[in-house]
Formats: structure tokens, C-alpha cells, sequence
């Protein structure tokens, strides 16, 4: 895969139900070819990637056989069927990042990158980056193929998406799954006894994992003493000879086969891992130690046959496993989690990958001092009666924002009136009166009511009713309109071309005010040409957006121009600070006139 | 908070205190001052442990001129661990307010394997490999040998621990079973030894009921303890059991044979010191002469189990002469082994009583009844004689000696009961000869007789009249309490029918009706849907979990339910259990869920607390009846009807009930926890059976939720769970209060007390 072509083995189908031709498929950057084990036969296929348009793929987990399905710029398809999934997986990011490259090619060619160098894989991901998120891709359009932005000033304030790609395994870690591996159900041919196990990595893991002595059969049997096939060949049999619960067979079956007891045999190393468990076993349900105070019932004393206790067969005891034994520590292991993290690919890396972890928890696990505290913790935990002791309430003060809003608004206008400081600065509106000066003209008003009276109305009164009319009729279909549904917000009332462009103006004003704002304070003369680029492009702006209010229906017209009101507030505010920094610099260069321009 | 109850000023750990454990008080208080015992019933989750605590230290601390000992018994070392953690609580708090005139010392006590600090000897599997690995250091021989031979290996801790002599105690405080350990790690002193020394002065101590009731430990442990202690059997609705289990052994063919080996061990060993220190023999058979059965004071290392009888029953007199000679004595338990042998060997089931059975080896054997009564005490000399220390290999020619001082020594109450095989597996020979006890009085009455006060409580003792019957004392004070809730915390629910309106049951010819097993997996299922975090689920008995289990899994019941919670499963493995119930409550904290699957009358049952998120719902499949074909329940059943005159049915489904109640009991803590109880069984849902259930549960079970089907229990359950979610006030509004306050205390007087509680 990283040599650059992929070669696997594979069933090429001409359609879905062509049994398929059983071959080898091998791919490169430039084409796929496909050779068919059997040279007689037709389905030798070579097809150059260009041709190819897009992919599709069956979903693991489905009914379904793993097929890849190419389809070529004519409309037809090449079917290919894996022998398993992570084939297909294989054999589709190939395809994937070869299609990506093309399109990327075919696309812009002539994007340069003209102040860094560029790894490879790290091109390779900015370009998946771009195809994986259109949105992405548009902005990426606008502005750096239109030279507002340079690529590297693009890609600068999304490192962390760069980050997060790179290493990937910020992914949600899957636990195992919560069916018992016992559930995994063989699958017969229906004419012989013969009968067939898919075993996949997971459920390797989880059988590795469940049964420690496998695990180590696994490691030190394969593939010195027998092949992977004969190991999980003998432990089928072993789990069905448990099955059969006929422990006198089993017994007899492992008298015979040194390695199928293995399978057959309690797993020891579970055993002395739970001697070491119980010994930090939560204190208030420690029934191992109640043993030690049980005096009745050494062997032989207290009542032996009342019924209370079951009856097993001694013997074979070995032998006997049960299934509340595997469902216990089924259900462990589950507990525990996964903690293998690694591309799941063959057997032996699995087995592998779990010893280490194994060793590296069995380290860190060594401290007893923690543990003991841990203990009394619990038990103290334990014991408390809750309700009986005084409320143990922290002091807090509830967080009540009534409209999110008025906080936004707030914070606009804080931006403002900063920006307007620095502007002018040396304004001061005068608007402290005292307390004398209030009430003086208070009272001078009300006096003059007083003696004139309220007499003419202050507004016409056929104004006023018109002015009421078309609040009420505004409040009540906007009420109507959003009361509706309150999922429903007012960008979905909008023509799907206006609430996209808006959306997209946003977020382009979001991105160039992002990179506006950062380049403040300005202390290169790269970032002066900078800014001065955002300003233009931001400029541009305005007039698109009053595009867009002139051409909505006058019944939305309301809405929309409420929609573009704070960005029009946030393009104001950069453009004043912007003008307020020039003015302050044109004043400052005249008295240093070495400063830079 | 504190206040008074008469003239005895309570300290009580919580600014808040429940009405009822403020009565339980008054009466606790009143049965002390009488001097007598007294039967009380609470409902767990109302805070029995630390009202009982509170009350009788603080009883103590007022009477400075005469202080009374707590012995504490509980029936598993982790309640054990809780009761001191209330202690410590209790102690602090004391201090707080009292100074230093509160201290008291108070100890755990437990066995070597929960004690032992030595890792050498604490690598042994079980605790009866622990005790021989133990003496194996520290008995007198081995340390008089290690002194002559520097080669011997004797425990650091305990040469310590004896080097600092009389300086060697624990300063007041409350010590857990974990703080004996560290405190003995820190001064390089045992902890087990120091705990058995500190037993006598300790105002507290806390241990197991076996400690007080199996006269086999209680002759070594108890012996010193004064008469002006309190006794509390805390959790004490299984005590008959454990009293007649205390007196009962059983015989089996891997016994004898161990036996055999055993006597062939010891007549080695008595060659040996025939052929190197025959003075030894010679010094034992003179001390025998003298009447001396044993030497006067061992070294506390030496001790071993004590005699199986009550120690009242134990006769003071020289041991016959016919034993007194090692040999003839291993010749005499060479008869015995051989004449039990012999009648193991029967094709029926034979039951006689035990004049019976001694009348018939003092015929066929030659072994008269005071010779069988000396057996014990005669081995227990004669090892000591030969020095054995592996007393675990020996466990087997000591069982055969229990059973013959027990024997020789009771007439009545007893009965032996051979069987070729097991009932329910009848083509496995397996012969075994039981000695059972029917009558529980017989281990508990020397308690009785000796202590000041008994307390016996537990959230389960209804009929509250038949214990008193059951155990043959008289309690000055007996009562019942109810539990006053703020909210309707239980939800208690008797499901008859399942998902298909068939009747669910497991009476015995329904039990495995495949449609009764499908709706018990229905019910299960549906409520892994709507109950949070975990669910308890009990079942009468192992192999009926055991079948029941393995159906739904081929169903694949089981694995749907999987989907939802992890299952846990309890086994008769005690390890594997205790991981489980481990990972069980791991699984409920981190917000998984899992539902645990036990057993009505396993280990779980009788003493692991589902409280808060670890049960939300208990459900009980069938009713837990004994395994009434059983012969040993029979003869006990024949035994109480003729003595008491209780009824077998009444005494089965009694007993059947508190097992149910027990397990459903576990779910509650505290009234701000809430949980459901399903009975599912339809033979919940008559009278005679339900009217058994504590009165706690009684009056919480609607007469709506009496005759449910599981579509129903559903909708019951989800509503309930979305009531028990929103919030209330704890202190249960003006006018029935079910939290007090210290000033609700000072403001009610004693007169005006009982019209608020009752």
C-alpha cells in the first residue's frame, strides 16, 4: 500500500450475480489490472485509473460479501469480490487516495506553495482534508486560489485539524462486543460433517483476551510447533467437547493430546490472576475471607446433605467447565475494556500486541499502598447513611442567561465601543449630571404638565393604529411562523439558495475575520499587506449582502436582514479598527518617517 | 447530634437521626437496664448497626463505675469491616464531644489467614493451611527447638510480638482487621496474637457468630469473656441455622480413609518417640492418672480447636483408664473407624437416634459412651504429646473424634442419619453418616446463661414469636418496628403471570415447563430495558440457576439481555463469586449496568448489600423452599412439631419467606434510596404464604400489585422509577416527621414521643 500499488487476491464479477472469476488484482497508481488464476479464462482486465470515476464497497458487518464496485466515466463497473474484509478495506483507501489525487490534479493544477515545503503525506492530507469537507473546499477556493489568503496563512489557524488527522487515533476506541464469543456459530455445508469457523481479529482478541492460556498456547505453539489453521482447528474441538459438558470425554480426549488439554483444562493463569485480584477485592463484599472465620464448616462438620448444597461430580473436575464461569469472565473482560490499540490485522500481531499490554498493566499495577487506601475509602463509602447527615451542597451560583442574545449584543457593543475609543479616544460625552440637576428638570417637566395638561396626543391617531397594526401582524406571523415548530429555525423558512449563501457568507466572514483579527497588533510589513488584502476582500462583502436582502420576498425580508445585522455589525467593527489603526499610524508616521508603509 | 434518653446521654454520629432508630433506642435501653434479652426487628436500610452502637457505648460511657463490653457478632467478616467502619465514625465523633475520657478500644477478630501479617505462612491456600503454617512457627516446641538450633525457622512477627511482652498492647482506638494488619507491620508485632490478647480488654469487640456459638472456637476464643457484656447477634434471622449446624458433623468414606491415614501417621509417631523419648508418653499417661485431661495453661500458640460439646457438658474427671495409653487409644479409634465403615456400607437410608446408635458400638465395637465423650479431649493430648504441628492434615481423624464426644455426650436433640447416596443422584454412590442437631437452643443456651444481655436483631425475624420458641430464652423486650417513609421507597410486587398470561411458578412440576422458564427470561429481558444500572436476581437454588441459565442462552434470551447489562453469576467458587460481585459493582459505577444472578440461601444472599445504584430492582424467581425430601430436614421438621409444636408446613414456609424477604432486603439502605422487589412466583400471591413477609415489606405491597403479569410489573416499574427520580424533602413535610432534628428531640417530650411515632 505505501509502495504504491496494492496487490490482493480477489473474484472479479462482470455483473453482481457472475459467480466471478477467482484471480489476483493488482493495483498502482496508474491502473488496475487484474489477472485470473486460471489463464484460460476471460476475465483479464487492465484499466487505466483515470478512467475510473468513484467507488462503492459493501459494509462490514452486513450480510453481504466484502465487493468493491469501481465505476468508470462510461457508466459501467468492474465488480470485485475479497476473500475478507480487511482486503476491501485495503484495496478502497488505495483506491480512495488515488482518485483523490487525480481529482485534486484535474482540479487546480496550478496551485503552488510558494513559502514552505511540503511533506508529501503532508500535502496528502490536506488534500483529503479539502475533499472530505466541501465547505472546507469553498473557502479554500475563495480565498486562496483568488490570493486573499496564502495557503500556508489557510492553513495556519486549522492546525489542530491537521493534528488531529495526523495521528488519528483520537477515534472513539470500541470496546469489546457485549455477545459472548461462545455466540460465534459454525457454518456447515449441509452434505458433510464438515464444519467451518470465521474467525476474524476481533474475535481472536476477545478470545485471547477472555482466555489467557490460549493466548499463551498461541504464542508459544504457532507457528513453531503447528500451523495457526491446526491451533484453532484443536480449540474448536476443545470448546466443543465442552459443549458436549461430557467431562469424562474431555478427560479421556486430553489423557491423549498434550496440546488439546491445554484448551481442555482450567486456565491457570486465570486462577493465580484472581488470587492476586481478590487481595484488593473491595472489603464489604470479601466473602473469600468470611472462609477464614468459618469454623463449621470445615471439611466434614455442620450439616452435609440438607439439600441446601448441590451435588457435583468430583471427579473430571479438570475437565468441567461451566457456563456461568465463562459468562463471569466474559462480562470481565468487557468490564475491562479493550486495551489494544492496534490495527487489527493478523493473528500473530494481535497475540502479540495483548502480551505487551498485558506486561505493561501488570506493572503499573504493582503499587499496594493506593490500593489499600482505595479500600477504606470504599468501606467508609459504604457505611455512611446519607440522608441523616447535613447537606454537603457547595456553594455555587446559578448560571442563568435568559436570552444568549442580549449576551452576544452585550459583547458586540463592548467591541464597538473599544474600537470607538480607539478611534477617538479623546471624546468624552459629558454625560455625569448630578442628582440636583435631575430633579430640577424633572420637576420642570412635570410642571409644565401640570399646568398645560396632556392635551394634544402626541402621535396622530391613525398613524399610531397603523404603526399597531403592522406590529401586531409582524409579532404574530413571526410568532406563528417560529411557534410552529420550535426545531424549526428561521433559516429553514428561507429559499435553499439564500440560506446557503448566507451560510456560506458566514462562514467566509467568520474566516477572514479570524485572520483579520489575528494579525493585530501589526508589527511586519507582511502583515500589513495582509490586513490590507482582508480589508478589500471583507469590503466586498457588503454589497453581496444587500444583494441578498434585496432579493429575498418582502415577507422574509424582516428575518434576513436580522440574520445579516451581526455580520454586518462584525465587519463594522473590524473596518473601524481597521481605519482607527491607519489613522493612528498615519499620524505616528508623520512623526518618525522612517516607519514602514 | 446528641440528647437523652432517660438518664443516658446518646452520642449520635449524624445531625439527623430516623424515628425509629430513636425508638429502638428506648427500647434497646430498656431491655440493658433490666438485664435481659431482648428480639428486636428493624428493616435494613433504617440504620440498625449505628443505632445499636451508638446506644450502648454511649450506655457504657454514663455508667463509668461499671462498663459494659459489646460483643459484637456478625455473620461475615465484611459486615465485620462495616461495623467497625460505623465505630470509627462513632469513636470520632465521641471524641469530639466527650475528650479523651470517650476512648475505648475496640478490635476485630478474625482468623489467622485474615490477620497474618507473615508472607511466608499467608501464601497458603486455605485457612486451615494457614493455622498449620502458623504453628508450624510459632508452637512452643518449634521455639524451644529454634532456640537450641538457629536453623529452625520461627515467625519474626510473633518473637516480636512475645520479646515486648506486657508492652506489647494496642492504645485505644478502633482497629479493623486492615488496621490490626498495618499496625502489626509497623511494630513488627503479630496481629493476631496481639488481637487475641487484647480481646479481654477491649470495651468492643467484633467477630464472627462462630466465634460465640461453635463451641469449638468459643472454648479457646470466648472462654475469659465477662459476664457484664452485651451480646449482639446482629442480621440474626439465620441464627437457628448456624446453631445447629455448630453441633452437626457428618461422615463420609473420604473421611474414613483420611482418618485411617491419619491413625497410621500417628502410630508412626509414636514409635518414634517410643525408640528416642519415651519419657514423653510416660509423663502424659501419669498426667491422664492424675484426672488432668489436658495441661493446665498452653502457650496461646498451642491452642487448637476446642471440645465440639458446650463447655457446661464437658465432664470434669480423669479420662478412662481404658484410653489413657496411647496405643490402646489408637486402638480404640481404630475400632471406631472400622465399626463406621461398616455401617456406611448400607443399600437404604437408616436414621436412629444417638443412645441408639451408641448402644450399638458399645455392642459391635467395644467402645462404651464415656469413652467416645473423652475422644476429643484425649487426642487433642496426645498430639500436643507428639508435637504435630500440619494440624490440617489431621482435620479428618478429629472429625471422627467430634463425632464421638458428640455423641457420647447428647442424648437428645440429636439424630444419625445414614444415606447410601444423594436423592437427587441416585446412581452416584456417595455414602454419608450425618449427625445432626435439631434444636437450636442447645449451642445458643450457654450464651444465654452467661451474658448479661443478648440482643438479636435483624430486618428479618417475623413471626417474632417463634424465635423465642426456636431458641428457648425469654426476652424481656420484643418487638417489630415498621419503617416511616418520606416517599414510597419500595416498590414491592407479586408477579403470577408472565408475558402470555400463563401462571409462572417453580413448584416443583412447573419448574422446567419450558414456557415458565421463557416467561421468567421475558421478564428479566423487559426489565433490563427500563431498570437502570442493577438488577439482583435470585433463584431457589444452584442447579435451578444452572438449568434456567443455560436455557436462556441456547434461546438466546441471554444474549439479548447482554446487550443491555453485563451478566454476573455467582458460583460456588467463593473467589470467583466475590471477583464477580467485584466487577458487578464496577460495572453499576461506571454507569454499564449488569445484572447479577445468585442464589436464596447462598453466601450472597446472606450478607452482600445491593443498596443504592448497585440494585434498583431485586427480582425473586420462585419460592426458596428447602429441599424438603431432604432426611435431615425431615427428622428436624419430626423434631419441632414434637418439642414445639410447630407445624412442618409452618415452618417451611417461614422458613422459605425470611430467605425471600432476606434477599429482597438487601436493595434498601437508607431512606433516600429507593429500589423495587418482584416476588415472582404466584404462590406470592395467597395469604398464607405473603402474610409470612416482614411487616415492612407488607405495607408497602398495594393490593393493586398483588396478581401482576409482566406487561403490567412493566408499567408499574417504569411510573415508579419516574416518581423515585424527582426530588422531595427528605424531613417528610409537617405533619409526620421521618428525620429528626436535635431540636424535634428536645421538643417532644418523653410523654409526647410515642403519639408522633406510632
Amino acid at each position: 500500500m505505501t509502495g504504491g500499488h496494492v496487490t490482493k487476491r480477489a473474484k472479479y464479477k462482470t455483473t453482481i450475480k457472475d459467480p466471478g472469476t477467482p484471480g489476483t488484482l493488482r493495483m498502482t497508481l496508474e491502473k488496475i489490472l487484474f489477472v485470473p488464476h486460471n489463464p484460460k479464462s476471460a476475465g483479464k482486465l487492465d484499466v487505466e485509473f483515470r478512467f475510473i470515476k468513484g467507488q462503492k464497497h459493501t459494509k462490514e458487518g452486513s450480510n453481504k460479501p466484502p465487493w468493491l464496485n469501481l465505476t468508470n466515466n462510461q457508466n459501467g463497473s468492474f465488480i470485485f469480490e475479497f476473500e475478507n474484509y480487511s482486503d476491501l478495506q485495503d484495496c478502497r483507501d488505495f483506491v480512495g487516495k488515488v482518485l483523490a489525487k487525480s481529482g485534486e490534479v484535474s482540479e487546480k493544477p496550478t496551485v503552488t506553495y510558494p513559502d514552505e515545503q511540503l511533506s508529501a503525506a503532508e500535502m496528502e492530507l490536506r488534500i483529503k482534508l479539502l475533499q472530505e469537507d466541501s465547505e472546507l473546499q469553498t473557502l479554500h477556493k475563495q480565498f486562496v486560489l483568488s490570493g486573499v489568503l496564502t495557503e500556508a496563512e489557510f492553513w495556519a489557524t486549522r492546525k489542530k485539524l491537521l493534528d488531529r488527522e495526523a495521528n488519528k487515533k483520537t477515534k472513539q476506541r470500541l470496546g469489546f462486543k457485549s455477545a459472548m464469543i461462545s455466540d460465534i456459530k459454525p457454518s456447515t455445508d449441509g452434505r458433510t460433517n464438515k464444519v467451518t469457523f470465521n474467525l476474524t481479529p476481533e474475535i481472536i482478541l476477545q478470545i485471547f483476551a477472555e482466555k489467557p492460556a490460549v493466548h499463551r498456547a498461541f504464542l508459544t505453539y504457532v507457528p513453531n510447533k503447528m500451523s495457526e489453521r491446526d491451533f484453532w482447528t484443536k480449540y474448536f474441538r476443545a470448546e466443543y467437547l465442552h459443549s458436549t459438558k461430557n467431562s469424562v470425554a474431555a478427560a479421556a480426549e486430553a489423557a491423549e493430546d498434550e496440546e488439546l488439554a491445554v484448551f481442555l483444562k482450567q486456565d491457570d493463569i486465570l486462577a493465580s490472576e484472581s488470587r492476586w485480584k481478590i487481595r484488593r477485592v473491595d472489603p464489604t463484599l470479601d466473602m473469600d475471607a468470611d472462609e477464614g472465620d468459618d469454623y463449621t464448616h470445615l471439611p466434614d462438620h455442620g450439616i452435609f446433605r440438607d439439600g441446601s448444597k448441590e451435588v457435583t461430580e468430583s471427579e473430571n473436575e479438570l475437565y468441567r467447565r461451566t457456563l456461568s464461569q465463562d459468562i463471569n469472565r466474559h462480562a470481565a473482560v468487557v468490564l475491562e475494556g479493550r486495551a489494544v490499540d492496534v490495527e487489527l490485522e493478523d493473528t500473530r500481531s494481535v497475540a502479540e500486541a495483548l502480551a505487551q499490554s498485558k506486561q505493561e498493566s501488570s506493572t503499573k499495577g504493582e503499587s499496594d499502598g493506593d490500593t489499600s487506601r482505595e479500600r477504606l475509602g470504599r468501606v467508609s463509602r459504604m457505611t455512611e447513611i446519607e440522608d441523616l447527615q447535613a447537606p454537603n451542597i457547595l456553594p455555587l451560583a446559578p448560571l442563568c442567561i435568559k436570552d444568549p442574545r442580549d449576551y452576544f449584543d452585550s459583547q458586540q457593543a463592548n467591541a464597538l465601543r473599544t474600537s470607538g475609543d480607539a478611534l477617538g479616544g479623546t471624546e468624552q460625552i459629558k454625560c455625569s449630571l448630578s442628582s440636583q440637576e435631575v430633579y430640577g428638570s424633572l420637576r420642570q417637566s412635570i410642571s409644565v404638565i401640570k399646568a398645560i395638561g396632556l392635551k394634544d396626543p402626541i402621535v396622530k391617531p391613525e398613524v399610531a393604529h397603523q404603526v399597531f397594526d403592522a406590529l401586531t401582524q409582524s409579532i404574530s406571523t413571526t410568532k406563528y411562523n417560529i411557534g410552529k415548530n420550535p426545531q424549526e429555525s428561521v433559516l429553514d423558512r428561507l429559499p435553499k439558495k439564500i440560506k446557503e449563501e448566507l451560510l456560506h457568507h458566514w462562514t467566509s466572514i467568520l474566516e477572514l475575520l479570524r485572520h483579520f483579527w489575528s494579525s493585530y497588533p501589526i508589527t511586519t510589513s507582511y502583515l500589513y499587506t495582509k490586513v490590507n488584502r482582508l480589508k478589500d476582500a471583507m469590503s466586498h462583502i457588503y454589497p453581496q449582502l444587500e444583494e441578498i436582502k434585496g432579493s429575498v420576498p418582502s415577507d422574509l425580508r424582516h428575518q434576513v436582514s436580522l440574520l445579516i445585522r451581526p455580520m454586518h455589525q462584525a465587519l463594522d467593527a473590524a473596518i473601524q479598527h481597521y481605519e482607527a489603526d491607519m489613522q493612528k499610524r498615519s499620524m505616528r508616521s508623520g512623526e518618525r518617517p522612517n516607519g514602514y508603509a | 447530634m446528641k440528647f437523652l434518653i432517660e438518664d443516658v446521654t446518646v452520642y449520635f454520629p449524624y445531625d439527623h437521626i430516623y424515628p425509629e432508630q430513636y425508638s429502638y433506642m428506648i427500647e434497646l435501653k430498656r431491655a440493658l437496664d433490666a438485664r435481659g434479652h431482648c428480639l428486636l426487628e428493624m428493616p435494613t436500610g433504617t440504620g440498625k448497626t449505628i443505632a445499636l452502637l451508638s446506644l450502648i457505648t454511649s450506655y457504657s460511657l454514663s455508667k463509668p463505675q461499671s462498663p459494659i463490653k459489646l460483643i459484637y457478632c456478625t455473620r461475615t467478616v465484611h459486615e465485620m469491616e462495616k461495623t467497625l467502619a460505623e465505630l470509627k465514625l462513632l469513636h470520632n465523633y465521641q471524641i469530639k464531644h466527650l475528650g479523651p475520657q470517650a476512648r475505648i478500644l475496640a478490635i476485630g477478630l478474625s482468623s489467622r489467614k485474615n490477620l497474618c501479617v507473615n508472607p511466608t505462612v499467608l501464601a497458603a491456600e486455605n485457612r486451615d493451611s494457614v493455622d498449620a503454617g502458623c504453628r508450624k512457627l510459632t508452637a512452643s516446641w518449634v521455639r524451644a527447638m529454634a532456640a537450641e538450633n538457629p536453623n529452625v525457622p520461627t515467625c519474626q512477627f510473633f518473637e516480636n510480638y512475645e520479646k515486648a511482652a506486657s508492652a506489647a498492647v494496642l492504645p485505644p482506638g478502633v482497629y479493623t482487621l486492615q488496621d490490626l494488619r498495618a499496625f502489626g507491620k509497623e511494630k513488627g508485632w503479630c496481629p493476631y496474637f496481639l488481637a487475641r490478647h487484647m480481646v479481654q480488654f477491649a470495651n468492643v469487640v467484633v467477630y464472627s457468630y462462630q466465634y460465640l456459638l461453635d463451641p469449638k472456637v468459643a472454648g479457646i476464643i470466648s472462654k475469659e469473656m465477662q459476664k457484664e457484656s452485651v451480646v449482639v447477634f446482629d442480621e440474626a434471622h439465620n441464627i437457628d441455622n448456624v446453631c445447629i449446624e455448630a453441633l452437626s458433623v457428618s461422615v463420609r468414606r473420604q473421611t474414613l480413609e483420611g482418618a485411617t491415614r491419619n491413625l497410621n501417621r500417628i502410630s508412626q509417631e509414636i514409635d518414634r518417640f517410643k525408640a528416642t523419648d519415651a519419657s514423653r508418653l510416660r509423663s502424659e499417661y501419669n498426667r491422664l492418672v492424675e484426672g488432668l485431661a489436658l495441661r493446665g495453661n498452653l502457650p496461646i500458640t498451642d491452642t487448637w480447636l476446642s471440645n465440639p460439646a458446650l463447655p457446661d457438658d464437658i465432664l470434669k474427671e480423669a479420662v478412662p483408664g481404658n484410653i489413657r495409653r496411647a496405643e490402646h487409644f489408637l486402638h480404640v479409634l481404630r475400632r471406631l473407624v472400622q465399626y463406621l465403615r461398616g455401617r456406611l456400607e448400607t443399600d437404604n437410608v437408616e436414621k436412629e437416634s444417638p443412645v441408639g446408635f451408641v448402644a450399638s458400638i458399645s455392642s459391635h465395637a467395644g467402645i462404651d459412651q464415656k469413652t467416645l465423650k473423652f475422644c476429643y479431649d484425649r487426642l487433642h493430648s496426645l498430639m500436643l504429646t507428639l508435637e504435630i504441628t500440619d494440624t490440617d492434615e489431621f482435620l479428618h481423624i478429629q472429625t471422627i473424634c467430634d463425632f464421638a464426644t458428640l455423641i457420647g455426650t447428647y442424648a437428645r436433640g440429636f439424630s444419625i442419619i445414614i444415606e447410601p447416596f444423594d436423592e437427587r443422584m441416585p446412581h452416584i454412590p456417595d455414602p454419608v453418616l450425618q449427625l445432626s442437631c435439631h434444636d437450636a437452643s442447645l449451642a445458643i443456651k450457654p450464651v444465654f446463661d452467661r451474658f448479661q444481655s443478648v440482643v438479636i436483631t435483624s430486618g428479618t425475624l417475623s413471626p417474632i414469636d417463634l424465635y423465642p420458641r426456636l431458641l428457648n430464652f425469654h426476652p424481656v423486650v420484643s418487638r417489630s418496628f415498621t419503617m416511616s417513609l418520606t416517599r414510597d421507597c419500595i416498590c414491592p410486587m407479586v408477579l403470577t403471570r408472565g408475558s402470555d398470561q400463563l401462571p409462572v411458578s417453580t413448584k416443583f412440576d412447573m419448574r422446567s415447563d419450558p414456557g415458565v422458564v421463557r416467561n421468567y427470561g421475558k421478564l428479566l429481558l423487559e426489565m433490563v430495558f427500563v431498570v437502570p444500572d442493577g438488577i439482583v436476581c435470585f433463584f431457589v437454588s444452584y442447579s435451578y440457576m444452572d438449568g434456567i441459565i443455560n436455557t436462556w442462552n441456547d434461546s438466546g434470551i441471554l444474549k439479548e439481555i447482554m446487550q443491555h447489562k453485563l451478566v454476573f453469576i455467582e458460583t460456588q467458587d467463593v473467589v470467583e463469586t466475590t471477583l464477580a460481585l467485584d466487577n458487578y459493582r464496577r460495572a453499576c459505577d461506571c454507569g454499564r449496568g449488569a445484572v447479577f444472578f445468585s442464589v436464596a440461601r447462598g453466601k450472597v444472599a446472606e450478607g452482600i448489600d445491593f443498596d443504592r445504584h448497585y440494585g434498583r430492582l431485586v427480582i425473586m424467581f420462585g419460592v426458596p423452599f428447602q429441599y424438603t425430601l431432604s432426611k435431615i430436614l425431615l427428622a428436624r421438621l419430626e423434631y419441632l412439631r414434637d418439642t414445639f409444636q410447630i407445624k412442618e408446613g409452618d415452618f417451611l414456609t417461614f422458613d422459605a419467606l425470611r430467605q425471600a424477604a432476606q434477599c429482597v432486603g438487601r436493595v434498601i439502605r437508607s431512606k433516600a434510596d429507593y429500589g423495587m422487589m418482584i416476588f415472582a412466583d404466584k404462590r406470592y400471591s395467597r395469604h398464607d404464604k405473603r402474610s409470612k413477609l416482614p411487616s415492612w415489606i407488607l405495607s408497602h405491597l398495594r393490593d393493586a400489585n398483588l396478581n401482576l403479569s409482566t406487561d403490567m410489573a412493566l408499567h408499574i416499574a417504569r411510573e415508579f422509577l419516574r416518581k423515585m427520580a424527582q426530588p422531595y424533602d427528605k424531613t417528610g413535610g409537617s405533619d409526620r416527621k421521618t428525620l429528626l432534628s436535635q431540636e424535634d428531640l428536645e421538643k417532644m417530650g418523653d410523654g409526647s414521643m410515642h403519639e408522633m411515632l406510632y
